[in-house]
């Protein structure tokens, strides 16, 4: 049973790395190719999924929407990650008093809603796909950045790091040996569950005009555009949202899956 | 007549891939007490958890006969079960910290199991808790009923989840290691407790590791291991003349049953160690309030004292883990406290612990070989060399070389413990800091890593400081001990001599507490009492 | 006593902090306010442009600026709207209250779901938890935008149960309650079904059988309050996710409230109101967490004296 969701999260993810990279191998077609006189096609054999106002084919829209979707998430986890490494290590490894001054920047920033935050970050940088993903990716820093510094100082507290020095291990020695190794671990799998919502945000932001712009194929945007026209073509807002939907539920089954995994290894 | 009875009783986990228990017999009658001896793993547990139905979901429990209070068990639904329980057969788990619900004061826990089995109306439960609690020795009664068990001492909780769990009157009481979590003096108390129970006519099923619990409280022994009861009879009988090849092991194993490889006095020589009004405090609280002593090259030093007595804390200034507020540390001589880490790293293999906790000691990502093999690099090792060298220090720990690919996680408790000590060999200590290096250990285990460190001693001409909280293994190892309470050493001297006539009163407190037949082993041979444990 | 007014302290602190925080992001956005007054478009004089720079406190140096700034925020005024032209105080008073009737419809749905969800999934047999886990993986995964969609699709246009936008009724609050508490219900049910059987593990649970307690006793009676600790733990996403769904879902349904303001304000880049909307759901967040610290005492006795909380 649990094979099974593996199993298809991973052919769904390949399927979906593909249609990112080569979409043209999936979808022919132009993503922006209007046709004013095949609008609101519901799916037929010819469209599969139909086609939207202006007579675009739904399906190839979705297909080349992917490497935009995909592309945010994982620029924004990465970039997040980046941010809260540094953040979290600073503040584990120095003193009391720049622990204190970092980690109170980050409550700061986590008493505002992420989603918020992001709409602080988009109001520096303009609409578009950078601003969105720098965006995604400072509303999780702060966060990420607390389990970076909570995971060090459990490390560098632990047995193995005290025993280290008591071989007489030069400290630097003892942070890039024990500290960082031990403190990455878990924050990957973190990153792997993390990269589905940095998805969804992204895809938000898309939605709410801040991102990704039409006709850009993008999830979030083509939902936008078919908002107008729920009551004549429902199927263009259901597939780049059940797409959406779909690479969410993968990446989180992929990512809980390696959570498993690599606690299977750390237990006794 | 018997309350409890079961006969060729077997239990299975994981649909029959693990056998936890081989057709095991047990027979519990009122007023006695039957233990259930064996090291973890041996089926102790789960054996007693079927005669109440709760070896868990997961169990098959099968018998030839399995009679609770006069009826036939094997029949039982869930709400047979729920009728028995408590009310027949009653449970006293090891902490009570944990098995009294936190969440709620112990008076609505007492109150619980009264009113699951309906033996008083509502209204007159309060004044039968109060009753319950004054039974089991909890002065302030009244109190202590709207209290929550994180606020009650070690000892007044163990006898709130006894008051629990005799509530609806058992006629039998399942005491799963009742004192384990316990320090000494607290526990020969709660045993106390449980013998005036046991009195008063209840029976009771004790299980436990600890062979001196068994004997201040069991009429019959019946010893496990991999899930077969492979010894039973009276206790005396067991205990002297052990009749099965395993029964003997274990007994052999016990700590203070063995002989004595400490000497009375300390040998020649500079100090290695010298410790002068050491004092450390946290957030206020003095946790290390003035200690002097010395150590001379291979002496044992014991240091015993009750949780929060300060022994950890003063090994982590001894280790240059922890800088004393006053006082100083000097190390062959040269200061060792107060100094910056640099100027410590070179001398830092002088001195190596073995942890209580080798699991979080050892990084858990690396094999054996790295672990060992980071110490031989610390200590200017070449890299060619260490290969080799580790499998001398391996050997030397009774270790063998097909671990050295294993991470700790895949080790048992003693090799983790072995790997620890090797680590700590590789850059040839001169001093080594022991913290409860066994008490995370099965005893027979417990056994053979003491015997490791003794050999090391000798071998290596180590000097030793030993924590721990158990007198009986503090006898064996140790030439001088010193006795720490309250962050302060109340009283220190040669072993024997203290332990023979202790002078301060909290010495004495703490071989009150130990159980008669270990006392026997503590005391010099020429009173001891007729050799029982030859 | 004391407890309570450091508790005070240190949550001025964080509202004045993340003011802080947002004041200085702001400071970092390229251009010239004097266009997000006017717009972009429009021609302005040199003159105007000083007079509007004055009216705004823009020509002062920094630090006035934001000692001014904190001034305000003290005294809860928060200058004019660039584009509306009225205090914001105003306009988030007159926007308040939608928005609020939609957290606190969604407050009460999702934990009511959670935790009936989460005790009728958490007994012996296996595949009801499956299903449910199941499910909830995929509300999860739903972003709320869709959801709503789909829900405006299915039950508005093709089956007309529930009107399309706001009507002022009961009834337009039911789909954007829905689309804001299922995402939150389902992580909730996870987290408090996770505790309850971590609960059900613990050694209480099997005192609390070996007396002989049926089976949904232990569960309601004592680990079900243990399942409440992790989730208490939530409160703090619960509320960003509140806030934050409340942006999406306004925006979905066409509601009014504050969702819809900061939306607007940070398309037409009205810094005020940005600000303004920072510090109420900063004093929000703290507001909560306050109230967290209190159910904490509340739940756990163990946690009485370190907060200062009284039982009750």
């Amino acid at each position: 049973m649990r094979h099974v969701g593996i199993v298809a999260a991973g052919a769904f993810l390949v399927l979906l790395l593909v249609a990112a990279l080569f979409p043209g191998l999936l979808a022919g077609g132009d993503p922006t190719a209007t046709d004013p006189v095949a609008t609101f096609l519901p799916p037929d054999s010819v469209h599969l999924f139909g086609t939207d106002q202006l007579g675009r084919d739904v399906f190839t829209r979705v297909v080349h929407g992917a490497r935009h979707s995909l592309a945010i998430g994982a620029a924004a986890t990465v970039g997040g990650l980046l941010i809260a490494v540094v953040w979290g290590l600073l503040a584990a490894l120095s003193g009391r008093f720049g622990d204190a001054v970092l980690m109170r920047v980050a409550d700061a920033l986590l008493a505002l809603p992420g989603l918020l935050l992001a709409l602080l970050v988009v109001l520096i940088t303009g609409k578009g796909v950078v601003g969105a993903t720098l965006a995604v990716a400072v509303g999780i820093a702060p966060g990420f950045a607390r389990v970076v510094r909570a995971q060090a100082l459990v490390v560098r507290r632990s047995g193995y790091v005290e025993a280290a020095i008591g071989l007489g291990v030069p400290r630097p020695l003892v942070v890039l040996r024990h500290v960082l190794p031990n403190t990455f671990g878990p924050l990957l799998v973190l990153a792997t569950v993390t990269l589905g919502v940095s998805i969804s945000t992204g895809a938000a932001l898309s939605y709410l005009g801040l991102g990704a712009q039409p006709p850009t194929p993008e999830w979030g945007a083509m939902l936008t555009e078919s908002q107008g026209f729920l009551h004549l073509a429902w199927w263009a807002a259901l597939f780049p949202g059940l797409l959406l939907v779909l690479t969410v539920i993968a990446v989180t089954v992929a990512g809980r899956h390696a959570q498993n995994r690599s606690e299977g290894r750390y237990a006794s | 007549m018997s309350l409890v009875e079961a006969a060729d009783l077997d239990v299975r986990f994981a649909a029959g891939r693990v056998h936890a228990v081989r057709g095991a017999s047990v027979r519990l009658e009122a007023g006695r007490c039957l233990a259930l001896v064996g090291e973890s793993g041996s089926g102790k547990s789960a054996l007693a958890r079927s005669l109440l139905g709760l070896a868990g979901p997961t169990a098959t429990v099968t018998a030839a006969e399995l009679r609770v209070a006069g009826e036939d068990a094997r029949e039982f639904g869930p709400r047979d079960w729920r009728r028995v329980r408590g009310r027949h057969v009653g449970l006293v788990s090891q902490d009570a910290l944990v098995a009294l619900d936190p969440l709620r004061p112990i008076g609505a826990e007492i109150t619980e199991s009264l009113l699951a089995h309906r033996t008083v109306p509502r209204s007159r439960a309060r004044e039968r808790v109060v009753g319950l609690l004054t039974r089991v020795g909890v002065p302030d009664p009244e109190e202590r009923a709207r209290q929550y068990v994180h606020q009650l001492s070690g000892g007044l909780r163990q006898r709130a989840l006894i008051a629990s769990a005799i509530a609806a009157e058992p006629g039998i009481l399942i005491a799963d290691e009742p004192t384990t979590a316990l320090d000494a003096a607290v526990q020969a108390r709660v045993l106390a407790l449980l013998a005036e129970l046991k009195e008063q006519g209840t029976g009771l099923l004790l299980i436990s590791h600890d062979l001196a619990v068994v004997e201040a409280l069991a009429d019959e022994v019946a010893v496990m291991r991999h899930g077969v009861i492979v010894e039973t009879g009276p206790t005396d009988r067991v205990l002297e003349e052990p009749r099965h090849a395993y029964t003997k092991e274990l007994l052999a194993a016990v700590p203070g049953s063995r002989p004595r490889t400490g000497r009375g006095r300390p040998p020649e020589g500079e100090p290695l160690l010298d410790v002068t009004g050491v004092v450390k405090r946290f957030a206020g609280r003095t946790a290390v309030a003035g200690v002097d002593f010395t150590l001379r090259p291979g002496e044992t030093l014991g240091l015993v004292g009750e949780s929060g007595s300060g022994k950890t804390t003063l090994a982590r200034v001894v280790l240059g883990m922890a800088r004393p507020d006053e006082g100083t540390v000097l190390l062959d001589g040269e200061p060792w406290s107060g100094v910056p880490e640099r100027a410590r790293r070179a001398r830092r293999h002088t001195i190596q612990l073995v942890p209580q906790d080798p699991l979080s000691a050892v990084d858990p990502r690396w094999p054996v070989a790295r672990v060992v093999g980071e110490a031989l690099a610390a200590t200017g090792v070449p890299r060619a060399e260490r290969a080799d060298r580790t499998a001398v220090l391996l050997e030397r720990v009774g270790l063998t070389a097909d671990l050295l690919g294993r991470r700790p996680a895949a080790l048992s408790g003693g090799q983790r413990q072995r790997v620890a000590i090797a680590r700590a060999l590789a850059t040839k200590p001169r001093l080594l800091v022991c913290d409860e290096p066994v008490s995370a250990l099965d005893v027979s285990v417990q056994a053979q890593v003491l015997d490791l460190l003794r050999r090391l001693q000798e071998e290596l001409g180590l000097a030793t400081l030993f924590i721990s909280h158990d007198l009986a293994v503090v006898r064996e190892v140790c030439d001088r001990v010193m006795v720490m309470k309250d962050g302060v050493v109340v009283e220190s001297g040669p072993v024997e001599e203290v332990f023979a006539g202790p002078a301060h009163p909290y010495t004495r407190s703490l071989l009150d507490a130990v159980p008669r037949r270990v006392r026997a082993a503590l005391e010099p041979p020429n009173n001891a009492l007729p050799a029982s444990l030859s | 006593m004391r407890g309570a007014l450091a508790r005070l302290v240190s949550a001025a602190l964080v509202v004045w902090a993340a003011a802080t925080c947002a004041f200085l992001v702001l400071q970092l956005i390229p251009g010239d306010p004097v266009y997000a007054v006017v717009g972009s478009d429009a021609l302005v004089s040199e003159e105007q442009h000083e007079r509007i720079r004055a009216e705004y406190g823009l020509d002062q140096p920094l630090v006035v600026q934001y000692l001014n700034y904190v001034a305000r925020l003290a005294t809860f005024r928060f200058g004019d709207s660039y584009q509306l032209q009225q205090p914001v105080a105003t306009v988030l008073a007159d926007q308040l209250w939608p928005t609020v009737q939609l957290a606190l419809a969604a407050t009460a749905l999702a934990p009511l779901l959670a935790v009936l969800v989460a005790v009728a999934t958490s007994g012996r047999r296996n595949w009801p938890r499956r299903v449910a886990a199941a499910v909830e993986l995929v509300v999860v995964s739903t972003p709320s935008f869709w959801l709503g969609i789909m829900l405006l699709t299915i039950f508005s246009f093709r089956l007309g149960w529930l009107p399309v936008s706001e009507t002022g009724g009961v009834a337009s609050l039911v789909l954007p309650t829905i689309t804001l508490a299922l995402p939150i219900a389902a992580v909730l049910t996870q987290v408090m079904r996770e505790g309850l059987l971590a609960a059900l593990d613990q050694p209480f649970a099997v005192t609390a059988r070996a007396r002989g307690v049926p089976e949904t006793a232990v569960r309601y009676r004592h680990a079900l309050r243990h399942s409440a600790l992790p989730a208490l733990t939530m409160a703090g996403w619960f509320t960003g996710t509140l806030l934050g769904g409340a942006v999406i879902v306004e925006n979905v349904f066409a509601r009014p409230g504050i969702g819809r303001v900061t939306l607007q304000a940070v398309g037409d880049r009205d810094l005020p109101v940005v600000q303004g909307v920072v510090a109420l759901s900063a004093v929000v967040f703290v507001a909560v967490s306050v109230l967290v610290d209190v159910l904490y005492a509340v739940v756990d006795p163990r946690l009485r004296r370190k907060t200062g909380v009284q039982a009750i």
